[in-house]
C-alpha cells in the first residue's frame, strides 16, 4: 500500500482522501468458505461418532450384511460426474456463456436428483428390512452421516434451482457469478465429504 | 481438630495459613481426611498451592504497589510513556510460570499415576505397608434413583444407604449405576468416581480413623439427588465382624425381585439390610440384564460376526427405550416417573400457597387421608 | 376429540401452564404487567415505525451491537433471580425445613441460571462489544456481512425467547446447564424441558456461528490500509481469537445437539444406556465444544483489559508482540484439554495427567498476560476512572481464579475437588472476575463513544465496589464449603453447621443484586444528566486507538475518509503527529441498506422451534416452510445497498468541524 511509505522529514498520509475501489462482496468467498469450514466439523464429529459406533450393531444387522457396494458405486458415480458437469458450467461461466452455464446446472441437477433418489431407495429398503436408525447405535450413526451429508445435497439442489431461475432473469452478473462460485465450493466439498463417507462407511463397512 | 502431625512438611506452613477456618470450629474435611488416600490428595492440594503462591503472591502485591505508586497524582515518579518492551522483562515472566508449570506438571504426573483409583494401594498409611495376608475388602456399589446399594459379595450381604468399613483395611469398590450417571463421594476416604449404566469403574481406598463420616452422590443425578447422601462408619476388624454378623441374621433378602422394586425411582430411603445376596447379581446389573428374560452380554453373539465370535459391549443389545417423539401417536405423549414433574392432578393447583406446594417432589408427596397418593398417574 | 386436539396442539393443553407454582405466576403477573406497559408506552408514544425502521432491521454493526447489550442486559436479569432464588433455598432448606422451592422448581432454577448466564449473557455481551467496537478500531464502515449480523443478533433473541417461555408455557429442562446425557435422554426426560434447552441453543447457535464468520471475515479483509496484523489493536486480536474459536467449537455443540434431538424425536442410540449407545460420547463431544467456550467469552475479556491498562496508563501496551501469542497460544491449547472436565470417569492415569498437564501449560500464557499488564501500569500515570478500577480488581479476583483452576486440573485433587462447591466458586471467580468485570469496564470504557456522553461515576462507583466485595462475600464460603466435602446443585441439607456459610453468601449475593441495581441506576443517572456527561470530543479518555479517531456516536459510516495506520496505537500516533483531519473533498459513501428479512427469519425460527417442542408437527412443516421461501425471496433482493449522498456527508462533517472548532477554542 503505497499511503504507508511515509517520506523522509514529511508528515505522513493519515487519512485516504480519495475512495478506493472496494469490490462489494469482497469477503463473500472467504465466508463462505469457513463456513464450509465449521460444516466440515460437522461431518467430522459425525465421522467421530462412526468410528465410535461403527460396530455396535447390538444384535442387529452388521454392516457386512448390509451394505450393497455396486448400488453405492453407482450412487457415488453419479455424484462424481455432478461435479464434473458443474465444472463445465463454471467454464461456461468464465466464457460468459449464459445458456450453457444453464444447460450444465440441469445437467448436474439431475445427477444430483439421481444420487438422492438411489440414497432415498437404499434407506427405505433398509427401513423396510428392519435396519431402520432405532435398531441399532450403529445404523443411527449410518443414517445420521449418510443422511446428512444428503440433507446438504437436497440444499444444494435448491440453491441450484434458485440460482437457475435467477441466472435466467438477471443473467451473469457479478453478484450470480459470486453465487455460483459459492455454490461450486459447496458441491464440491459435498463430493469430497462423499469420498470418506464412501471410503470409511461402505468400503471399510463391507470389509468387516 | 487435630494440628498436622508431620509439622516439619512445608505443606504445612500454608495449613497454618487455614488454621483460623479449622480452628473456626468448621470441618475441612477434604483438607483433613481420615483416609490415606484422601490424606495424599489433601497433601497434593497442599503442595500445588504452595507452588503457585510463589508467583500469585508477588502479582498480586507488585499490582497494589505499581497501582498506588504510579497513580495519576503522584507526579514524583517516573513515567516513560513509550517504554513497551523489554527483553529480561519478558524471558522473566514467561519463564517463572513456565519453571513453576514444570514442577507442577512433574508432580502432577507422577501423582496421577500413584492414586489412580484404578490401582491397588500399597500402604495401608504412611510407613504401614499392607499386611501380607489381608485381602482387600470388596464392596459393589451401585447408585440407584436416588439412593446406594452396597453389596458385600465375601460377607454375602447387602445394604442400602448405609455403608460400613473396617478400619486399615484396604477396600475395593466396584461400581456401577442402574439409570443415570452419578459419583460415589466420600470425602473423609478417597476422591469421588462416577457411576455408569452399563458400565463399571473402580476405586481403591482405606480407612484409617474409626468414625461416622459422610458419603453422597456428587454428580446430579435427578428428582431426588439431594437425598443421594449414606453415612459411612469406619469400624475396627471386630466390630466389623460383628455387624457383618448382625447383618447376616436379616431376614431380609436381596434377590431379582426385590432389586427391581429397589431400582425403582424413590426419595428419602432409610438404611436397609439384606442377610442374603442373590449370586452374580451385581454382574447382572453391570451388564444391565437382572430384568427375567433380558440376555447377559456373554451369552450374545455378534450376529454373523464369523469364527472370531467376541463379547460385545455391555451396552451393546437391543434396546428397549422409548420411541422417539416422530414415532409417537398423540395419546403416548406423556410424562415419566424419572422426573419430579407433579403427576396427576397437581398438588395445590387450587390452593396457591398451600403447604403441599412446597415439596412436590414425587415419591414424597404427602399423601393425605381420602386423597390418592400423586404417585398414581 | 382428544386426539383431534393432540394433532393442532401436540402436547401443549391448558396443563402446561404452570398455575399450580405461585412463584411462577407471580412472576408471570410481574412480567405480563411490566410488558404491557412497555408496549403501551411504545405505541402511545409512536415509537413502533422507530424501532422497526433504524433499530429491528438495522444492518449497522454499532446498532446491532447494543442490541446485543440491551438483550444481555435483560437475560442477565433474569439469570440473576435465578441465582438469588438458589442462594435463598439454600441458604434455608436445613434439617425439616424442605426450602421454599420443590426439586421440580429448584432444578429448573439452577439448569437456567447457567444456560442463561453462558448463552444468553456472556455471549451477548461479548458479541455486542465485538460488533460495536472490531469494525470502529479497524477503521472501516461496517462488518463483511451486515444482513448476516442482523439475522444473528435476531437469531440469538429467538433462542433467549425460546428460554423465557420455558418459564410460563411447560418447564425448562431439570438436567444441568449441559444437559448430560443419559439423563436429558427420552428415558428419563420425556418432557419439554431438554426439548427447549435443544431448540434454544440450536437456534441461538446458528446465530452464534453466523456472527463468528462475519467477525473473522471482517478483521481479515476491511483492516484500514496500513494496518498489518501486527499493528491491529489488541482488542481486534482477541476479537479474532475468539471468533475463530466460535467457527472452530460451535458446529461441535450444533452436532452433539442434533444428535441428542435425533435420540429424542427419531429414537436413534447415540447416548442411550442400550443398543449400543454410549453416554459418555455425550459427556466428551460436549466438552470439546465447552472448553473452548470458556475461552471465546474470557479471551475478549483480555482484550477489553488490555486496551484499557494501556489507555488509563498513558502508556503502550507493555509486549504487545509476547500478548498476541499469548492469545493464540491459549487459542490453540483450549482444543487440548476438554477431558480435565471428567478425570473422575475413570480413564487411565497417563490420560488424565496429559489432560491435566496441558490445562496446566495455559496457564503459562495467561501468567504473561497478566505480568504484560502489570509492567503496562509500571512507570505509567494511572488514571483510576471506572474502566481502570474494573482493570486492577480483576487483576487481583482473577489470580486467585487462575489458581483455584490450576488445582483442579491436578488430577488426584480434582478427584475430591470435582463437582463441589469449591468447583463451582472457581468458575465463578473466573467468569464474574474475568469476563464480567472485563465487561463492565469495557461498558464503561466506550459507552461514551457509543452515545456520546460518559457514565455517571457516582453510581459506577457504588456499582463496582458491591459487585467487588459482593463476589468475595458470596463466592469465598463456596470455597470453603467445597473444602468441606459439599457439593453442587444439592436442594436440601441436613448437618446445619453449614448453614452459616450458605446465609453469608445468599448475603454476598445480595449485595451483589445491589450492585446490579447501582448499575441500573447508573445508566438511568447519566441519561439524565446526559448534558453535564457530554464528551464532543469523540476522546474523552485520550485513548489510543482508532475508534476514537470519530465523533461519539459515530455517524453511520463511521469514517468519512479511511484512516491510514503507520503505528500500533494509529489515533494516538495520529494525535502525537498531529494528523489533519480533512475538512472538505467529501466524496458519496457506498453503504448497505436496512432490511426485514433477518427478523422474519429469525421469527419463523422461533416459531418452528416452539412447534418441534411441543410435538406441533403441522405448524412445524409450516414454518420452516416459510423459513426457506422467505430465505429464497430474500436472495432474489439484488438491491441492498446505496450511496449516502456526498452533500449528507458535508452536512455531517461539517458540524463535527464546527464542534471541534468550538473545542480548540
Amino acid at each position: 500500500m503505497s499511503a504507508t511509505t511515509v517520506p523522509k522529514g514529511k508528515t505522513p498520509v493519515f487519512y485516504q482522501l480519495e475512495e478506493e475501489h472496494h469490490e462489494p462482496g469482497g469477503s463473500t468467498l472467504l465466508g463462505f468458505w469457513m463456513y464450509l469450514m465449521s460444516d466440515c466439523l460437522i461431518f467430522a464429529m459425525l465421522f467421530a461418532a462412526w468410528g465410535v459406533y461403527g460396530t455396535s450393531y447390538a444384535g442387529g444387522p452388521t454392516s457386512h450384511e448390509l451394505f450393497e457396494l455396486p448400488l453405492v458405486a453407482v450412487n457415488t458415480a453419479m455424484l462424481l460426474f455432478s461435479s464434473i458437469t458443474y465444472g463445465f458450467a463454471m467454464i461456461a461461466m468464465q466464457e460468459q456463456r449464459k445458456g450453457a452455464v444453464q444447460a450444465w446446472l440441469l445437467l448436474t441437477a439431475l445427477f444430483g436428483a439421481a444420487f438422492l433418489g438411489i440414497e432415498l431407495y437404499e434407506f427405505s429398503n433398509l427401513i423396510h428390512e428392519g435396519a431402520g436408525p432405532w435398531r441399532s447405535a450403529f445404523l443411527s450413526s449410518f443414517f445420521t452421516l449418510v443422511g446428512t451429508h444428503g440433507l446438504h445435497v437436497t440444499f444444494g439442489l435448491i440453491w441450484l434451482f434458485t440460482l437457475m431461475v435467477q441466472i435466467g432473469r438477471k443473467g451473469l452478473i457479478p453478484a450470480n457469478v459470486r453465487r455460483l462460485q459459492c455454490l461450486s465450493l459447496f458441491w464440491h466439498f459435498l463430493d469430497v465429504i462423499w469420498i470418506g463417507v464412501f471410503t470409511f462407511v461402505y468400503l471399510f463397512g463391507a470389509m468387516r | 481438630m487435630l494440628p498436622f502431625r508431620r509439622a516439619l512438611r512445608p505443606a504445612a506452613l500454608i495449613a497454618t495459613l487455614a488454621a483460623p477456618l479449622i480452628l473456626g470450629g468448621c470441618d475441612l474435611v477434604v483438607m483433613n481426611p481420615s483416609g490415606d488416600v484422601a490424606r495424599q490428595q489433601a497433601d497434593l492440594i497442599l503442595w500445588s498451592v504452595f507452588l503457585m503462591l510463589l508467583i500469585i503472591v508477588p502479582v498480586m502485591i507488585l499490582t497494589v504497589v505499581f497501582a498506588f505508586k504510579y497513580r495519576a497524582s503522584n507526579t514524583e515518579s517516573e513515567y516513560k510513556p513509550d517504554w513497551d518492551h523489554s527483553t529480561r522483562i519478558e524471558l522473566v515472566i514467561w519463564s517463572a510460570p513456565l519453571l513453576i508449570i514444570i514442577a507442577l506438571g512433574a508432580l502432577t504426573w507422577l501423582t496421577t499415576h500413584q492414586l489412580d483409583p484404578y490401582r491397588p494401594l500399597d500402604r495401608i498409611a504412611p510407613g504401614k505397608p499392607i499386611p501380607a495376608d489381608q485381602k482387600p475388602l470388596e464392596i459393589q456399589v451401585v447408585s440407584l434413583d436416588w439412593k446406594w446399594l452396597f453389596i458385600y459379595p465375601e460377607q454375602g450381604i447387602a445394604t442400602v444407604n448405609e455403608l460400613v468399613l473396617p478400619a486399615d483395611r484396604q477396600v475395593r469398590f466396584r461400581l456401577t449405576s442402574s439409570s443415570v450417571m452419578n459419583t460415589f463421594y466420600v470425602p473423609a476416604l478417597a476422591g469421588m468416581i462416577y457411576t455408569m449404566p452399563g458400565m463399571e469403574t473402580k476405586l481403591h481406598a482405606v480407612m484409617n480413623r474409626v468414625g461416622t463420616f459422610e458419603g453422597q452422590s456428587a454428580n446430579y443425578s435427578g428428582a431426588g439427588f439431594s437425598y443421594m447422601h449414606f453415612p459411612t462408619q469406619s469400624v475396627d476388624a471386630a466390630g466389623f465382624d460383628q455387624w457383618v454378623a448382625k447383618t447376616k441374621a436379616s431376614a431380609q433378602s436381596l434377590d431379582t425381585a426385590q432389586y427391581l422394586t429397589l431400582e425403582k425411582p424413590s426419595e428419602k430411603v432409610p438404611a436397609m439390610h439384606f442377610g442374603t445376596v442373590e449370586g452374580g447379581l451385581f454382574d447382572r446389573i453391570v451388564q444391565m440384564c437382572v430384568k427375567p428374560g433380558t440376555a447377559c452380554g456373554h451369552g450374545m453373539m455378534h450376529h454373523g460376526a464369523g469364527a472370531q465370535e467376541v463379547a460385545p459391549a455391555v451396552n451393546d443389545r437391543p434396546g428397549e427405550g422409548a420411541d422417539g417423539a416422530l414415532m409417537k401417536s398423540p395419546d403416548e405423549m406423556k410424562t415419566s416417573p424419572h422426573l419430579t414433574h407433579p403427576h396427576g392432578a397437581p398438588a395445590g393447583h387450587s390452593e396457591p400457597g398451600a403447604d403441599s406446594n412446597r415439596n412436590m417432589t414425587r415419591m414424597d408427596a404427602p399423601a393425605y387421608p381420602g386423597r390418592a397418593a400423586a404417585g398414581e398417574a | 376429540m382428544s386426539d383431534t386436539l393432540k394433532m393442532i396442539f401436540g402436547r401443549l393443553s391448558i396443563e402446561s401452564l404452570p398455575i399450580h407454582e405461585p412463584i411462577v405466576v407471580g412472576t408471570f403477573c410481574g412480567v405480563a404487567l411490566g410488558g404491557i406497559a412497555l408496549l403501551g408506552a411504545l405505541t402511545y408514544f409512536r415509537l413502533w415505525g422507530y424501532l422497526w425502521k433504524e433499530w429491528f432491521t438495522t444492518v449497522d454493526h454499532k446498532r446491532i451491537g447494543i442490541m446485543y447489550m440491551v438483550l444481555g442486559l435483560v437475560m442477565l436479569l433474569r439469570g440473576f433471580a435465578d441465582a438469588i432464588m438458589m442462594r435463598g433455598q439454600q441458604a434455608m432448606a436445613f434439617g425439616a425445613n424442605e426450602g421454599y422451592l420443590n426439586a421440580h422448581h429448584y432444578d429448573q432454577v439452577f439448569t437456567a441460571h447457567g444456560v442463561i448466564m453462558i448463552f444468553f449473557v456472556a455471549m451477548p455481551f461479548v458479541t455486542g462489544l465485538m460488533n460495536f467496537v472490531v469494525p470502529l478500531q479497524i477503521g472501516a464502515r461496517d462488518v463483511s456481512f451486515p444482513f448476516l449480523n442482523n439475522f444473528s443478533f435476531w437469531m440469538t433473541a429467538a433462542g433467549a425467547a425460546l428460554v423465557m417461555a420455558s418459564l410460563f408455557i411447560g418447564e425448562f429442562a431439570r438436567t444441568g446447564w449441559l444437559a448430560m446425557a443419559p439423563l436429558s435422554g427420552l428415558d428419563y426426560s420425556p418432557d419439554v424441558g431438554v426439548d427447549y434447552y435443544v431448540w434454544a441453543l440450536q437456534i441461538a447457535g446458528v446465530g452464534t456461528l453466523l456472527s463468528g464468520v462475519n467477525l473473522v471475515a471482517t478483521i481479515v479483509k476491511m483492516r484500514a490500509p496500513g494496518m498489518g496484523l501486527m499493528k491491529m489493536p489488541i482488542f481486534t486480536w482477541t476479537a479474532l481469537a475468539t471468533n475463530i474459536l466460535i467457527v472452530a467449537a460451535f458446529p461441535v455443540l450444533t452436532a452433539v445437539l442434533a444428535l441428542l434431538s435425533l435420540d429424542r424425536y427419531v429414537g436413534t442410540h447415540f447416548f442411550t444406556n442400550t443398543a449400543g449407545g454410549n453416554p459418555m460420547m455425550y459427556v466428551n463431544m460436549i466438552w470439546i465444544w465447552g472448553h473452548p467456550e470458556v475461552y471465546i467469552l474470557i479471551l475478549p475479556a483480555f482484550g477489553i483489559f488490555s486496551e484499557v491498562t494501556s489507555t488509563f496508563s498513558g502508556k503502550r501496551l507493555f509486549g504487545y508482540t509476547s500478548m498476541v501469542y499469548a492469545v493464540l497460544v491459549i487459542t490453540i491449547l483450549s482444543y487440548l484439554v476438554w477431558l480435565h472436565h471428567f478425570f473422575t470417569m475413570g480413564s487411565g492415569a497417563s490420560v488424565n495427567s496429559f489432560f491435566g498437564i496441558t490445562t496446566m501449560i495455559i496457564s503459562i500464557p495467561t501468567g504473561a498476560k497478566i505480568f504484560n499488564w502489570l509492567f503496562t501500569m509500571y512507570k505509567g500515570r494511572i488514571r483510576f476512572e471506572l474502566p481502570m478500577m474494573w482493570t486492577v480488581a480483576f487483576m487481583l479476583t482473577f489470580v486467585i481464579g487462575g489458581m483455584t483452576g490450576v488445582m483442579l486440573a491436578v488430577p488426584p485433587a480434582d478427584f475430591v475437588l470435582h463437582n463441589s462447591l469449591f468447583l463451582v466458586a472457581h468458575f465463578h471467580n473466573v467468569i464474574i472476575g474475568g469476563v464480567l468485570f472485563g465487561l463492565f469496564a469495557g461498558i464503561n470504557y466506550w459507552w461514551p463513544k457509543a452515545f456520546g456522553f460518559k457514565l455517571d461515576k457516582k453510581w459506577g462507583l457504588v456499582s463496582f465496589w458491591c459487585w467487588v466485595v459482593g463476589f468475595w462475600v458470596a463466592f469465598t464460603p463456596l470455597y470453603v464449603l467445597g473444602l468441606m466435602g459439599v457439593t453442587r446443585r444439592l436442594r436440601h441439607f441436613d448437618d446445619p453447621s453449614l448453614q452459616i456459610w450458605f446465609v453469608i453468601a445468599a448475603i454476598g449475593a445480595a449485595i451483589i443484586a445491589v450492585g446490579i441495581a447501582a448499575f441500573l441506576l447508573q445508566i438511568f443517572v447519566s441519561i439524565r444528566n446526559r448534558e453535564a456527561l457530554r464528551d464532543d470530543s469523540g476522546d474523552p479518555w485520550n485513548a489510543r486507538t482508532l475508534e476514537w479517531a470519530t465523533s461519539s456516536p459515530p455517524p453511520a459510516y463511521n469514517f468519512a475518509f479511511s484512516p491510514v495506520i503507520h503505528d500500533l496505537d494509529a489515533w494516538y500516533d495520529m494525535k502525537s503527529r498531529g494528523a489533519v483531519r480533512p475538512v472538505s473533498g467529501y466524496l458519496p459513501i457506498h453503504m448497505p441498506k436496512n432490511t426485514g428479512a433477518g427478523i422474519i427469519l429469525a421469527g419463523f425460527s422461533l416459531v418452528f422451534g416452539f412447534a418441534m417442542i411441543w410435538y406441533i408437527w403441522w405448524l412445524a412443516a409450516a414454518s420452516f416452510l416459510g423459513l426457506i421461501v422467505t430465505a429464497i425471496a430474500h436472495t432474489f433482493n439484488y438491491d441492498r445497498d446505496f450511496y449516502i449522498t456526498a452533500e449528507e456527508v458535508t452536512e455531517t462533517e461539517n458540524a463535527r468541524t464546527a464542534v471541534l472548532a468550538r473545542l480548540g477554542a
